[in-house]
C-alpha cells in the first residue's frame, strides 16, 4: 500500500524554480533516503511533505488523503532536524510532551507516550534535564523521541546525523536502523551522505536540480546508475569514466585511443547497441583487478602507478590508462610504490557505458 | 619535573601604548566629569555663595535646600508644585508606552522574520524609511489626527505618539533577534502543532529575555528624554518632567536660582541614569542591535 503519494509537485520562489514536476510513490514501510548535493532541492522537497513549505502545483497524498494544503500537524508526520531543534527553555520531558499538550491529549496518556518513548531510545535518566546539558548525541535522541511520541505513521528526517561527529554518526546510524525495523513505518530521510543512504535505505531516490534522476534500490544505483551523474555521485571513491568511440553489431567493443575493450559480456539496455565517436566508459575503483587476479579477464592493460593513497583496510592507487585518469583499489595489506608496473583488468559486466551526449546508460 | 620558559612572564602595564589610552580616557573623563562637578557643587550651595562667583570650589555650608526646592515646590508656570508633578507625569506616560510598544513590536518583529506573507520586505522596507522623515515634519499631521480622535493633549494621545514612533527601531530590533534564532525550532514547533501565538509565547519570547531588556532599555530612555512630543501632545496638566525642567530653567521671572536648576536637572536626569548604571552591558547591546542589518 502506499504510505505518500506525490503527484507532479512543483515549488518555485518567484522566477527560481526549486521542484518541477515531481512523482514520488513512497510504499507502507519504506525507508526511503533523498540523496543529493547541496542545492539539488531534497530538504525543500521533504518541507513540502512535511507542509512547512507551500507548493506552487501539485498534490500530497499521505495514507491515502489529500493533505497538500493541511497544516503540519494534521498531516500525522513527525520531524527530526539537523539541528535537533530542541526547544532550550524545556527540559527534555517538556520537549517530548509539547506535541502532544497542544494536541489536548490527556496528562496520564502524555506520561505514558513520553516513558515508552524514553524506554526506547534510552534517554530516561535525561527527562528532566534541558537540552544545554545535553551532548549532540543525546540531543538528537531527544528529537527523536519528540517525533515518536506523536505515534505517527511517517517519520521525516533532515540531515539528522550531520552535525554529529563521525563515531557518533556511524552509532546512530545503526540506531535509526533499529527503530525502523522494530517500528516498521514509513521514514523519509534527507542526507548528502552517500554511505548514510545506501547503508539505510530501501530505497535511494538521487536528485539533481529539483528533479528525481534515479529511484530504485541501493544495490541496483550503486551497480546499474541510470545516467554519469548517478554514477559519478554514488561510490567512494568515484568511478573511472573513459571517454571513447562505441561500436556496434554482435561483438561490441569500446575503443580509448587506440585501446580496445570487448564489451559482448556487457548487458546492453533495450534500445541495443549503437555505435557512436562520443561516449564514456565507467568503471569503480573497487572492480578493478590486479596482477594474477586480472589474469583471464576480458580487459587487461599495464598502467604504471603515479600516486598511492593507503587508506588502512585497502589503498588507492592512481594511473594513467590511455592517457586518462584511471584509478583502483588494491587490498591494504599490499605494498605499491610509485613508478611501479602493474598489470590491471576488470570484467566488462561490472562497467557502465554512457552516451556521451545524453550522458544515460546504453 | 615541569618544564618552565625563560625566566618570568614578562609584564607590560607601562609600555607606550597604554600611557597613551590612560591618558586619552582620563583626558575624556575629566571633559565629561566636570560639568557634572559644577551642577552636584553648585546644588549644595546657597544662593549668596553661589554669587560669590566660584564655581569650581565646593560648598562652604553644604545645604539640601534646593534640592527640596526642585522636588517639592519650584514654579513650573503658573503652579508652584515643584517637579515632582512632572516626575509622577512622566512615569505614567513611560510605562504605558513602554508595555504597549514593545507588545506590538516584538510580535511585529515575530511576524516579519517567521511569518513571511507576501509583500513583508516591502512593509518592513516602509517601517524603516518612516524612522528616516524628521519627526518635525510628521508634528502637524499628527496634531490634527490626535484631535478628531478626541486624544489631543492627554495622557492616551501622548502615549499613542510615544508607541508609534517606537515601532521602527523597536520592529528592527525584534526582527533581527528573531531572524537569529534557529528557523528549524519554528519548524518543529509547527510540526508539534503550536500555533501562531503558541509558538510566539511558549517557545520564542521565553528564548528572549536579553532583547526584551534591550528593547525596554532603549524605550525608557528615549520616552523619558523625550521633550518634543511631551509639550505638544501631553496637556498642560501632563506635562512629563523634562517639559517641567524647563519651565523651571527658563523662566525668565525672579532671580535665576542655580542650585534649585542644577539640582531639578539632575533630578530629572537620574531615571536614565540609573537606567545606563544598572543595565551597561544589556545597554551596549542595544546600541549595536539597532545599528546593524536592515
Amino acid at each position: 500500500m502506499k504510505s505518500i503519494e506525490i503527484k507532479d509537485l512543483s515549488l518555485s520562489f518567484g522566477d527560481l524554480k526549486v521542484l518541477e514536476q515531481l512523482n514520488l510513490d513512497i510504499f507502507d514501510g519504506e525507508f526511503l533516503v533523498l540523496l543529493g548535493a547541496s542545492g539539488c532541492g531534497k530538504s525543500t522537497l521533504l518541507n513540502c511533505i512535511a507542509g512547512l513549505l507551500d507548493i506552487s502545483e501539485g498534490q500530497i497524498f499521505i495514507k491515502g488523503n489529500n493533505v497538500t494544503w493541511k497544516e503540519p500537524k494534521d498531516r500525522d508526520i513527525g520531524m527530526v532536524f539537523q539541528s535537533y531543534a530542541l526547544y532550550p527553555q524545556m527540559s527534555v520531558y517538556g520537549n517530548l510532551s509539547f506535541g502532544l499538550k497542544n494536541a489536548g491529549v490527556p496528562k496520564a496518556q502524555i506520561a505514558e507516550r513520553v516513558a515508552r518513548a524514553a524506554a526506547i531510545l534510552q534517554i530516561e535518566p535525561l527527562l528532566k534535564r534541558k537540552p544545554s546539558e545535553l551532548s549532540g548525541g543525546q540531543r538528537q535522541r531527544v528529537a527523536i523521541g519528540r517525533a515518536l511520541v506523536r505515534e505517527v505513521d511517517v517519520f521525516l528526517f533532515d540531515e539528522p546525523l550531520s552535525n554529529l561527529d563521525a563515531k557518533l554518526r556511524a552509532e546512530l546510524r545503526v540506531e535509526i536502523k533499529r527503530l525502523h525495523q522494530r517500528l516498521n513505518n514509513t521514514m523519509i530521510y534527507v542526507t548528502h551522505d552517500q554511505i548514510e543512504a545506501l547503508t539505510l535505505a530501501d530505497r535511494i531516490a538521487i536528485m539533481l536540480g529539483g528533479s528525481v534522476q534515479q529511484l530504485d534500490t541501493p544495490h541496483a544505483i550503486y551497480n546499474h546508475p541510470v545516467n554519469k551523474y548517478v554514477a559519478g555521485f554514488i561510490g567512494s571513491p568515484g568511478m573511472n569514466f573513459m571517454k571513447g568511440a562505441l561500436s556496434g553489431g554482435d561483438n561490441p567493443h569500446f575503443t580509448i585511443d587506440g585501446l580496445n575493450v570487448d564489451l559482448s559480456r556487457y548487458a546492453f539496455g533495450e534500445q541495443g547497441v549503437q555505435p557512436t565517436n562520443s561516449a564514456w566508459l565507467g568503471i569503480r575503483p573497487e572492480h578493478v583487478h590486479v596482477g594474477k587476479e586480472a589474469d583471464g579477464l576480458a580487459f587487461t592493460h599495464e598502467v604504471e602507478v603515479e600516486v598511492v593513497e593507503p587508506m588502512g583496510a585497502d589503498t588507492l592507487v592512481w594511473s594513467q590508462l590511455a592517457n586518462q585518469e584511471f584509478r583502483f583499489r588494491v587490498g591494504g595489506q599490499k605494498t605499491v610504490t610509485p613508478g611501479e608496473k602493474l598489470i590491471v583488468g576488470f570484467d566488462p559486466i561490472s562497467a557502465s557505458v554512457f552516451d556521451g551526449h545524453s550522458e544515460l546508460r546504453l | 619535573m615541569s618544564i618552565e620558559p625563560i625566566g618570568r612572564r614578562p609584564r607590560r602595564v607601562f609600555n607606550p601604548t597604554r600611557i597613551m589610552i590612560y591618558c586619552v580616557l582620563g583626558v575624556a573623563a575629566i571633559y565629561y566629569l566636570l560639568p557634572l562637578y559644577i551642577m552636584v557643587m553648585t546644588s549644595l550651595k546657597g544662593m549668596p555663595e553661589i554669587r560669590l562667583g566660584n564655581i569650581f570650589s565646593p560648598p562652604v555650608e553644604v545645604t539640601f535646600e534646593p534640592w527640596v526646592k526642585a522636588w517639592d515646590t519650584a514654579c513650573t508656570g503658573l503652579y508652584c508644585e515643584g517637579l515632582k508633578v512632572g516626575f509622577w507625569n512622566s512615569v505614567k506616560i513611560l510605562i504605558p508606552s513602554v508595555v504597549i510598544s514593545i507588545a506590538i513590536a516584538s510580535v511585529n518583529g515575530y511576524a516579519l522574520s517567521f511569518w513571511r506573507f507576501r509583500g513583508a520586505e516591502v512593509f518592513f522596507t516602509i517601517l524603516i524609511f518612516g524612522s528616516f522623515i524628521p519627526y518635525q515634519v510628521m508634528l502637524y499631521p499628527l496634531v490634527i489626527i490626535t484631535r478628531e480622535l478626541g486624544i489631543f493633549g492627554s495622557i492616551t494621545g501622548i502615549i499613542m505618539i510615544h508607541t508609534i514612533f517606537g515601532m521602527p527601531i523597536l520592529t528592527l530590533l525584534f526582527r533581527n533577534y528573531f531572524a537569529s534564532l534557529p528557523q528549524e525550532l519554528f519548524k518543529a514547533a509547527r510540526v508539534d502543532g503550536a500555533g501562531f501565538w503558541g509558538i510566539f509565547l511558549k517557545i520564542m519570547v521565553p528564548m528572549s529575555p536579553p532583547i526584551f531588556v534591550v528593547a525596554i532599555i532603549l524605550q525608557v530612555t528615549g520616552i523619558w528624554n523625550d521633550f518634543l512630543f511631551g509639550v505638544i501632545f501631553a496637556g498642560t496638566k501632563n506635562f512629563p518632567m523634562t517639559v517641567q525642567l524647563n519651565n523651571i530653567v527658563n523662566s525668565t521671572q525672579g532671580v535665576k536660582e542655580y542650585n534649585v536648576n542644577m539640582a531639578a536637572t539632575i533630578l530629572t536626569g537620574a531615571v536614565p541614569l540609573a537606567i545606563y548604571f544598572l543595565s551597561g552591558k544589556y545597554f551596549v547591546r542595544g546600541i549595536a542591535a539597532g545599528a546593524v542589518k536592515g
